[in-house]
């Protein structure tokens, strides 16, 4: 019963995401509404944490499955990647290890500011 | 054989889900980074496909059930991230910051790159989403005039990637603060990243959640910014 509540509450705000992505003309999807959903009741108190948390976390778990399909279409648009595939493998490697640096670096370094000025 | 594999609502799944628990067990036997779970079982589902002559269509039509879980368990990242609220509250600056310089990064080295390699327009703008998730980096993609399929390969590339090595590239680069390291994740690997991010740590899950929704955003926003360079 309280997995079924659970995950009732999951699917149903994954709804109010669809719907909220129908109707407003942005390229934010479903499942990022969603996240702003939950996350908002949660912090008001209109959802409690017991209500999602077992059946969140599990989907969490497995999470990592749910790419295997998309992933595995990369097989499908391989021939129209030929042209370019060094171009489109050189720049996402190279660009998602610059991004990890930058956002990192610098947000260790203010964390590290501020704390120190929390400690004066 | 090769039909009923073809013709099964479940075989997607199965070989998905068998790959990935056969992925797991190598990765707890040998810790080597490139026995990632998820590499290993892509490439032997791959593997699989090839070998038995079935095509993605007839794959992907039982194994879609697994890909529609993606937006239920995409929501459920707000529950670590509300139980890490306070942490969130108190780097509030430095994670906002910290992930919109990122999300310029991501334009400005793929404009320099896209530049190098002699890229068209239509090229660079498909690569500009590469470092967002899937859904928006699709829209984005459309708006833009970019080449979808592309997108999504390359969105799949990075995020790959990040999940396989974005540990590793952290431990390297000497970013150490958890709420540094799951920002940095979220922000370069979107949603694949944060299922690793998730692993190493309950702070770097949540903290990679929120970046993946903020740097979300962000980009869309500042892509416009981006979009005529070339």
């Amino acid at each position: 019963m309280k997995y079924i509540l659970q995950f009732e509450i999951i699917i149903a705000i994954s709804l109010v995401g669809e719907l909220l992505n129908r109707l407003i003309p942005l390229p934010i999807p479903a499942s990022i509404y969603g996240m702003a959903i939950l996350f908002t009741a949660l912090c008001t108190g209109v959802i409690k944490l017991s209500a999602v948390k077992e059946t969140g976390k599990f989907l969490i778990y497995i999470m990592p499955m749910m790419f295997i399909p998309a992933t595995v279409g990369l097989l499908d648009s391989w021939s129209i990647m030929k042209e370019f595939l060094t171009a489109i493998i050189v720049i996402s490697l190279v660009s998602t290890v610059i991004v990890m640096a930058v956002t990192g670096r610098i947000a260790q370094f203010i964390i590290k500011i501020k704390d120190k000025e929390a400690k004066r | 054989m090769r039909d009923i594999l073809a013709g099964s609502l479940f075989f997607g799944v199965g070989i998905s889900v068998g790959t990935y628990l056969i992925g797991t067990f190598i990765k707890k036997r040998c810790d080597f980074f490139l026995f990632n779970p998820l590499l290993l079982s892509i490439t032997m589902t791959i593997a699989t496909l090839l070998v038995l002559g079935i095509d993605y269509e007839s794959y992907n039509n039982g194994a879609k059930y697994l890909s529609y879980l993606l937006t239920p368990a995409t929501v459920a990242l707000a529950i670590p991230l509300y139980e890490q609220v306070r942490l969130l509250k108190k780097n509030f600056t430095a994670i906002m910051i910290g992930i919109a310089s990122g999300v310029l990064t991501s334009f400005v080295s793929i404009f320099a790159m896209a530049l190098l390699f002699g890229l068209g327009h239509t090229e660079y703008v498909t690569l500009l989403p590469k470092s967002i998730t899937t859904a928006i980096g699709i829209g984005l993609s459309e708006e833009l005039d970019g080449y979808v399929a592309i997108t999504v390969s390359a969105i799949m590339i990075t995020g790959l990637f990040g999940n396989i090595a974005g540990d590793a590239i952290c431990r390297v680069l000497g970013i150490k603060h958890p709420v540094a390291k799951g920002i940095s994740i979220g922000t370069a690997s979107h949603v694949m990243g944060t299922s690793k991010a998730m692993e190493i740590g309950e702070v770097e899950g949540a903290m990679s959640s929120l970046s993946v929704a903020v740097a979300g955003f962000m980009t869309v926003a500042a892509a416009v910014l981006f979009e005529g360079l070339i």
